[in-house]
């Protein structure tokens, strides 16, 4: 019961466990919702979506599911076969009904008749009192007013009805996976935060000095320790011209994000892929340029790495020697990557563009594999997945 | 002693392959997987199904490694010292077992659960390393040696949220619970909530005509929402394959199957089958 509507919400992408749709059986079961679409919806937003910003997602694949079941509407008359009617039901009927299904002689005759009309009509029929169409007075067909009508593949009434809650998507606002600003980047970025007690110790430890003076049998024994910051160590290679200038803004957005987060950052800028040399500042990069092996021998395995680039470009640029379109480079790009990911601990890949456009070929398939697939679109959301990735 | 799954908990093949051979083989189980597919119920579940006790150690982000052995009550110590207590001489009136200790001393083989020990600190696993793999360890104020009577067997789930030292991961046996398929999932919820869809569809149609009231309930349904509410309960029977065949001769219809019970239901059925058709 349900299971294709809660692999739908999770097709839709709405991280619900199989914790919570237990849940809203549970809450099936002692009837909390009962007979009712509105319901039914509070009710399963509630169980299986955990933060508002899966509210729109969660809105479309309730939408697309229920649209689904709607047209199943056909086949449930179909499965409930004739006999079932004929049979027993005249014996529930209240005495308006009997008397309304006289007037056309009788269930067995309407349904009789109705067979008849199907074989005789043939075309579509619109309007007047006999034929099985839409918008008449006759009993067969959709939109009609005769009380026992049958209604036959009507397609707009169902729809035609007032707007359901889900329908209004009133959240798509909250989506996760608009863009970039500063503060949300911020945000992201303290995932990233590792407290550490570093230099002197100069505060007092009232745990320690309780237990070491406990321990000391009484006479007092006073702990110190140094103050508690922010130890993580990033390191950031930008790519710069090219096909990454539209998408400037939100790197320099990101830029003065980590710049305010992080007291140990380093950056560095690179062109289209990383080869021997990168540098700091745009201008001379020509004359003043970092060897990639000083930054190797220089930083530690623990700092954290982040790429950010497009990665769009010949594939030769990454997997040959002399690829680059600037210099003779000679060793090939994705060599040099290789040592920086074999070096550092934790290396993860921003990228500007959306995740749909990535495919998985060319240079774009080359770089993740040499990311050992942690490249994350430069969303909210992403960030939030490469600060935990990098976390971790 | 095989494990196959109990009957509240549906385990797959090679979940309880992991399990066996990890009886067997008496190593640590190492489950990681997606929340909510049943990590930690797992452990309760193999107690219950071995007829073992279960010695759960929840792991939160201040959890040291020590812990879980013992630990020393220094504080109580210097209260009662304050206090001219007797017991003060002796210092293992002071020490309190952990959940390992406590596993290793069990004169029955126990389960020991070891759950999210991805919450703790990066050295955490690291420093259980020995203890995992001997079943052993020594109290250093007490200069007492600890050894298993019976190896426990250890059950150790993961969220996913640090990763594990190599070391750490060599001395177990890995599973991934993935996220259970479709038909899976069917024997789940008939586990955990058996002849649900009847109960409910049934109270629809009995609060539909009139049979009974359900408190609570505001209004009885229109036709409309009846249909609506019973298509959606029903949805997952009423598959595509259904709509294509479109022959209902040859089969008891689904609805039939689903819902019928007695034989009040059938005629509530042929009610409903009535109101379907002539609604307009």
């Amino acid at each position: 019961m349900l299971i294709d509507f809660f692999l739908e919400v999770r097709r839709a992408k709405v991280p619900a466990s199989l914790r919570e749709f237990l849940d809203l059986l549970e809450a099936l079961q002692n009837r909390l919702a009962f007979a009712n679409m509105e319901e039914f919806y509070y009710l399963s937003r509630l169980c299986l979506v955990k933060d508002e910003r899966h509210f729109d997602k969660f809105d479309r694949a309730f939408k697309a599911y229920f649209e689904g079941i709607e047209n199943l509407e056909d086949l449930m008359e179909m499965l409930i076969p004739d006999e079932w009617l004929r049979a027993e039901f005249e014996k529930h009927l209240s005495e308006e009904d009997k008397a309304k299904i006289d007037s056309l002689g009788g269930l067995e005759e309407l349904i009789e008749t109705f067979k008849k009309r199907m074989e005789e009509q043939q075309e579509r029929h619109a309007g007047g009192n006999k034929w099985i169409g839409t918008g008449g007075t006759s009993p067969f067909g959709a939109d009609g007013y005769n009380p026992e009508g049958f209604r036959i593949g009507q397609k707009n009434g169902r729809q035609g009805r007032a707007v359901k809650v889900w329908e209004k998507r009133q959240f798509k606002d909250l989506d996760d996976s608009v863009t970039l600003g500063i503060r949300n980047i911020k945000v992201a970025m303290r995932r990233l935060r590792k407290f550490a007690r570093q230099g002197a110790a100069d505060q007092l430890d009232m745990d320690d000095t309780i237990r070491s003076t406990a321990r000391n049998a009484g006479y007092l024994d006073l702990k110190m320790v140094p103050e508690r910051h922010n130890a993580v160590k990033v390191l950031i290679f930008f790519d710069v011209g090219g096909s990454m200038d539209p998408h400037v803004r939100v790197c320099e957005e990101l830029f003065s994000a980590a710049r305010m987060e992080f007291k140990h950052m380093e950056y560095f800028y690179f062109h289209n892929f990383v080869y021997e040399s990168v540098w700091k500042n745009n201008i001379r990069r020509m004359n003043e340029t970092t060897s990639t092996w000083d930054i190797l021998n220089k930083y530690t395995p623990d700092y954290k790495v982040i790429f950010v680039g497009d990665a769009t470009m010949a594939p030769y640029e990454i997997s040959h020697p002399g690829g680059s379109i600037e210099h003779w480079n000679e060793e090939a790009g994705a060599t040099w990557f290789q040592r920086i990911t074999d070096h550092f601990r934790k290396v993860v890949w921003l990228n500007p563009l959306p995740e749909n456009y990535w495919g998985t070929g060319g240079s774009l398939g080359m770089t993740r594999q040499l990311v050992n697939d942690h490249m994350y679109p430069l969303t909210i959301d992403g960030l939030e997945s490469a600060m935990k990735q990098l976390s971790k | 002693m095989k494990f196959t799954g109990t009957e509240k908990y549906v385990a797959t093949d090679d979940l309880q392959m992991a399990v066996n051979a990890a009886i067997s083989l008496q190593r640590p189980l190492l489950i990681k997987g997606e929340p909510g597919t049943g990590k930690t119920l797992l452990a309760e579940e193999m107690a219950s199904a071995l007829g073992m006790r279960l010695i759960p150690w929840h792991i939160k982000s201040t959890t040291k490694a020590q812990q879980g052995l013992y630990e020393y009550d220094a504080v109580s110590r210097l209260r009662d010292s304050q206090l001219g207590d007797e017991k003060v001489k002796d210092i293992s009136n002071y020490i309190v077992k952990g959940k390992l200790w406590e596993a290793f001393e069990a004169d029955e083989q126990v389960v020991l659960l070891i759950d999210e020990i991805d919450k703790a600190d990066i050295e955490f696993p690291n420093d259980l390393l020995l203890e995992l793999d001997r079943m052993e360890f020594f109290v250093y104020e007490t200069q007492q040696f600890v050894k298993a009577k019976k190896r426990p067997i250890v059950v150790i789930t993961s969220n996913n949220e640090k990763e594990l030292p190599d070391a750490f991961l060599r001395r177990c046996f890995f599973h991934y619970i993935s996220f259970p398929d479709h038909d899976t999932m069917k024997d789940i919820v008939d586990v955990h909530f058996p002849g649900l869809q009847q109960a409910i569809v049934r109270d629809a149609l009995e609060v539909f005509f009139d049979v009974r009231k359900v408190p609570g309930l505001k209004k009885k349904p229109s036709t409309s929402e009846l249909i609506d509410w019973l298509k959606l309960l029903m949805a997952d029977e009423l598959s595509a394959k259904m709509l294509q065949e479109k022959d209902t001769s040859s089969a008891l219809p689904p609805l039939y199957g689903a819902l019928v019970k007695n034989e009040q239901d059938v005629h509530l059925l042929q009610k409903l089958a009535f109101m379907a058709r002539r609604r307009s």
